[in-house]
């Protein structure tokens, strides 16, 4: 088994990274890795409480974030800089994380066997 | 003059080259990713809190619902909807998209 880290960096819509990473995962779950998955920058929006994307015709893939323990993806870091700078707390999160230093993000991304970047 | 910006000011330096050149009056929507900018906790430093005082600052409401940001707008940004971001485009003689 190897260690998969998925670092989200991108806000939710703007771009398609967000909804690719979160199937990226799904797939790596399904081969039984040990995966794990960093919110830094504007990637910590991806799991922001109330998102609602019906008025921009785009499906809402949030939910899907709270799914990922049915698939034993249960490690979900949260960079507190990055979450600080957006003036969010945990509270305004939907998923259950551990918020991290920079530092100790650092040290965590540096164990992996394999990161991938969204 | 109408100015629109559509990515975030923590991964493009669209909106930043935006309120450099903008001139004092002007209107500036802010459309999908850059609607963060107009939020608290992000207006400070994307420079909107300082750029709604001499700037007509405009978030797309359907753009600040799909991210869970509504609640989030500050004072001084005004939320419209898709026929006001028309009325804008309408209104304007000239617009500028910061791409």
């Amino acid at each position: 088994m190897k260690k998969f880290m998925f670092v989200n960096r991108k806000a939710p819509f703007g771009t398609i990274y967000a909804l690719e990473s979160l199937e990226v995962v799904l797939i790596a779950a399904t081969f039984d890795q040990d995966v794990s998955l960093a919110f830094l920058d504007d990637g910590v929006y991806e799991i922001v409480k109330g998102q609602n994307p019906k008025g921009i015709g785009i499906k809402n893939h949030a939910p899907t974030y709270r799914a990922l323990e049915g698939y034993d993806v249960e490690k979900l870091y949260v960079e507190r800089e990055s979450m600080d700078a957006r003036g969010l707390t945990e509270a305004d999160l939907l998923v259950d994380v551990e918020v991290l230093s920079s530092t100790e993000m650092a040290e965590l991304m540096a164990a992996q066997d394999v990161v991938l970047s969204f | 003059m109408l100015h629109i910006v559509n990515k975030s000011h923590a991964q493009t330096r669209s909106l930043e080259s935006c309120l450099r050149l903008a001139r004092p009056g002007h209107a500036l929507l802010l459309i999908e990713d850059a609607v963060y900018a107009a939020t608290r906790g992000g207006a400070a430093s994307s420079g909107i809190a300082e750029a709604s005082t001499r700037l007509k600052v405009y978030a797309l409401g359907p753009d600040l619902d799909a991210r869970g940001m509504a609640g989030r707008l500050i004072d001084g940004v005004t939320a419209v909807d898709y026929g006001g971001f028309v009325d804008l485009v309408a209104e304007h003689s000239t617009s500028q998209t910061w791409l």
